[in-house]
């Protein structure tokens, strides 16, 4: 195909084409956007998170008596064992995703100053049976025994008196790049030392603000009960958790009448706290479908504007001997070329919009596939839509040429 | 004239309904998803105080030492004060008015029977903070700068908790039992019941909270609160040892503090006062930064250090608007299209002594029209899309809705798009040689 004469074309139809062009670019600027943003939001919902999530049951427990807590939670943790269908319970100070976040700096030295080095990681305790009761993942190392736990202490600082912590791979990764943790000393501030006795795969943090990299910078100490631990976790089979919420926060009302309680399972609070990042993503979604039917209406409209003019010029062509292909060829090259300038245009709208966004907001680079799948999803809606004025123009009779007009 | 191009318009657009409506319906989306995104941004943003916000000023100290880094997931310890800071700026009273607060979330043990306790969220709050906000009192007063000092257990209720607790009965110089979860409450006599007051945003509230959605129900005197020990909320951030009880610390803070300062040359003076302050506590070794860091900020100013509106939103607003440029753009090649189309008419009038003006007056009203039917869609759309955000989970969800300033913004902004979009259609248009379109008629 012979794209010399498209060009004499265009250069005849500069406005209409440059409209082309640009709807084309706008569109594939605000769609790579739109696209990777609804990656990045799906990721963020599918994270992963190596806790029994769906046989989890969190039971909160608002107002217990801070001088009678060291009894009246184990009273309440055996109240809930005892239920048909639990495998083992345990009280936490917060929950994976939960609204209460309890953080910290921690080092690898007891004179590293607050800084980069030192990042902020959620500091969840529980009681014994914590780690069955979540479903914790040991992947070196132990979990804590009866000692570490009778001996941990909840000081007012808020920070256990253990000597003992569990750290996620994520903070491993963190604090001792070379992997080898194991024995090493965690530090916050310079009063508090533990030793990691074992590390476990990736737990997600209450509130996972601050960047992909924090959403698993988790530590995890042991601690006997005291005021503050105020969910209780209950494991079961994931068909009993109903029912286990039901009973469980009944249970709990009648033991002591002075409390608030409150019972989920697990799914519904990662549900909630995901919800509107799945709004987001409803919304991205249909601005894109909408907006990429806006831009193929345009395309359609200018496109027949141009046959409509050139009818006489399609005449002539078919009549010294252009068949309907050649025609039909015609037009679809002439697309190509108008969208390969608007998509070459539109990425490098695209990625100045993403430049501005990865300065304001937390996002992260556009990653370079976008732009032959883009490229390639744009050429495609400019061929469908370009398909029916082109088909147009292939039946103008040949005999139109010589008429006057 | 105009009424014979509306007519002109009016058959024109009748006579292509599918390019028409596609006109129409682009312009409506473009337009309904702006205005649905710029009317959350509007009521996020919105002053929540208006007429006293110009002289509501907040206090700005940096007590953190030189090695500290703020991390990023978490809140800043120096937007808020520690208490011996509080306390010292109290104590100065070198504002028209200033009040130190915290909020709180206490148990109520009513008296009338049937109803069981409930938790109940509120402020601990020093006695110019009534004037200072002009918070409405429908009965009773506010306690004053004395019983702070004597740590008087009075409290002041908002009207809807009132009625639930006293029905119709005057709850002034009632008891309210109120205490923290679990432990014995205590009694408190009501001196003042406020009409329901919740600014959108509640400005005053540390980044804990949720502002647009967050009301506070009783108040009482902050030294009480500190005297008996009562459970607060919002972030406590520490960066230090210090000995004894975490709320006095002077390494611990949690305290909000508001000032009223009426004149420039006031707001000047404060915020002297408060390097002043802060030279004086590096001479004394507490402070470690440049005293130059202490600040005053104004309420609006301080709603913007604060970032209450979520990266989402803004995104979302950019997104919208992203998508009008496609939308205009496109009314321009269906426009650019459809007037080309009608050269033989155009030349035909412009023989007949039209002048060009006339032609670009008539083709710009026919854009217009476009316009005005893409905005009465465009506000269509705009309440379905708000309606969804109502929907929503979140905190400023329930807000969204427009009010008649925004109703009118939509359709100036539909006018005004497609008049733009029409602009170039329509030049092009009256460009239009007559000579050689007769000929080919």
């Amino acid at each position: 195909m012979d794209i010399q004469p498209i060009f004499a074309a265009l250069r005849k139809h500069r406005i209409p084409a440059a409209l082309i062009v640009l709807e084309i670019a706008l569109a594939c600027a605000v769609l790579c956007n739109a696209v990777f943003m609804i990656g990045q939001r799906i990721g963020e919902i599918r994270s992963p998170n190596a806790i029994d999530e769906q046989g989890i049951v969190d039971i909160n427990v608002q107002g217990i008596n801070p001088d009678t807590a060291n009894a009246d939670i184990p009273r309440d943790l055996a109240t809930l064992r005892e239920m048909p269908g639990v495998s083992a319970v345990a009280a936490l100070n917060m929950m994976p995703l939960g609204n209460n976040s309890w953080n910290m700096n921690a080092a690898t030295s007891p004179d590293q100053l607050q800084s980069k080095d030192t990042p902020n990681v959620a500091e969840y305790l529980f009681t014994r049976g914590g780690p069955d009761a979540l479903g914790l993942h040991l992947l070196q190392g132990r979990f804590f025994n009866d000692d570490e736990y009778a001996d941990s202490k909840l000081g007012s600082n808020y920070l256990p008196d253990a000597h003992a912590a569990l750290v996620t791979q994520s903070l491993v990764r963190r604090l001792w790049p070379d992997g080898n943790a194991l024995g090493k000393s965690l530090w916050i501030g310079k009063n508090n030392r533990y030793t990691v006795v074992g590390i476990v795969a990736d737990v997600l943090r209450p509130d996972t603000n601050g960047g992909e990299n924090a959403h698993f910078l988790s530590a995890f100490f042991p601690v006997s009960p005291a005021a503050g631990m105020q969910d209780y976790v209950v494991r079961s089979a994931s068909q009993d958790r109903e029912r286990i919420v039901r009973d469980g926060v009944q249970k709990l009302e009648t033991l002591s009448p002075s409390v608030v309680v409150e019972g989920h399972s697990f799914t519904e609070i990662r549900d909630k706290y995901y919800a509107n990042a799945r709004s987001m993503v409803w919304m991205l979604v249909l601005v894109c479908v909408v907006m990429l039917a806006v831009t193929a209406f345009g395309i359609v409209g200018l496109t027949s504007f141009w046959v409509g003019q050139r009818r006489r010029q399609i005449g002539i062509r078919r009549a010294v001997g252009a068949t309907r292909a050649h025609i039909l060829r015609y037009f679809q090259t002439e697309n190509f070329l108008l969208s390969s300038a608007g998509v070459a245009v539109g990425m490098i709208l695209a990625f100045g919009i993403n430049l501005y966004l990865m300065q304001h907001y937390q996002t992260t680079r556009l990653p370079w596939y976008y732009l032959p799948v883009s490229a390639i999803a744009l050429w495609l809606l400019g061929q469908l839509a370009v398909l029916g004025p082109a088909l147009r123009a292939a039946n103008v009779p040949p005999v139109v040429a010589t008429r006057d007009g | 004239m105009f009424g014979y191009y509306i007519d002109l318009a009016l058959r024109s657009l009748k006579r292509t309904p599918v390019l028409t409506g596609l006109m129409v319906l682009a312009i409506g989306l473009g337009i309904g998803a702006s205005m649905t995104m710029l009317t959350v941004l509007h009521v996020m943003t919105q002053d929540p105080l208006p007429g006293r916000s110009a002289h509501l000023y907040v206090p700005h100290l940096d007590p953190l030492p030189l090695t500290y880094q703020q991390p990023e997931t978490a809140p800043k310890p120096n937007d808020s004060l520690t208490w011996p800071d509080a306390m010292a700026l109290l104590r100065a009273r070198r504002a028209e008015k200033q009040a130190a607060m915290a909020g709180g979330t206490l148990l109520v043990t009513p008296q009338r029977a049937g109803l069981q306790p409930f938790d109940i969220s509120g402020r601990y709050i020093t006695s110019d903070f009534f004037a200072m906000f002009g918070v409405p009192f429908v009965a009773g007063s506010s306690w004053t700068a004395a019983d702070d000092l004597a740590h008087a257990h009075m409290v002041v209720l908002a009207e809807s908790l009132a009625r639930k607790l006293f029905g119709n009965a005057n709850p002034i110089g009632q008891t309210v039992a109120l205490g923290n979860n679990g432990s014995a409450p205590q009694e408190f006599r009501v001196i003042g019941v406020i009409r329901d007051w919740a600014p959108k945003p509640l400005f005053y509230e540390d980044s804990a909270g949720k502002p647009y959605t967050d009301a506070d129900k009783f108040f009482l005197p902050l030294p009480t609160a500190i005297d008996l020990k009562l459970s607060f909320n919002g972030n406590q951030m520490g960066w230090g040892h210090s000995d004894g009880s975490w709320r006095t610390s002077p390494v611990v803070s949690w305290l909000q503090f508001w000032v009223q300062l009426d004149t420039p040359a006031q707001v000047a003076a404060y915020r002297q006062f408060l390097i002043d302050y802060s030279a004086e506590q590096k001479t004394l070794g507490r402070f470690q930064r440049p005293a130059t860091n202490a600040r005053v900020y104004s309420l609006m100013g301080w709603l913007q250090h604060e970032n209450l509106v979520p990266d989402d939103v803004k995104l979302q607003m950019w997104l919208a608007l992203g998508f009008l440029g496609v939308a205009m753009l496109n009314i321009v090649a269906l426009l650019l299209a459809k007037f080309l189309r009608r050269s033989g008419e155009i030349s035909v009038r412009r023989a007949m002594g039209a002048r060009k003006r006339d032609i670009f007056v008539q083709f710009g009203i026919e854009s217009a029209l476009v316009g005005v039917g893409g905005g009465l869609l465009g506000l269509g759309i705009a309440q379905i899309g708000l309606w969804s955000i109502r929907q929503r989970p979140d905190d400023y969800a329930h807000l969204a809705s427009m009010d008649p300033s925004m109703l009118f913004v939509t359709v100036v902004l539909a006018i005004v798009a497609s008049a733009l979009a029409g602009l170039l259609p329509a030049w092009r248009a009256c460009r239009v040689p007559p000579a050689l379109q007769l000929k080919t008629l």
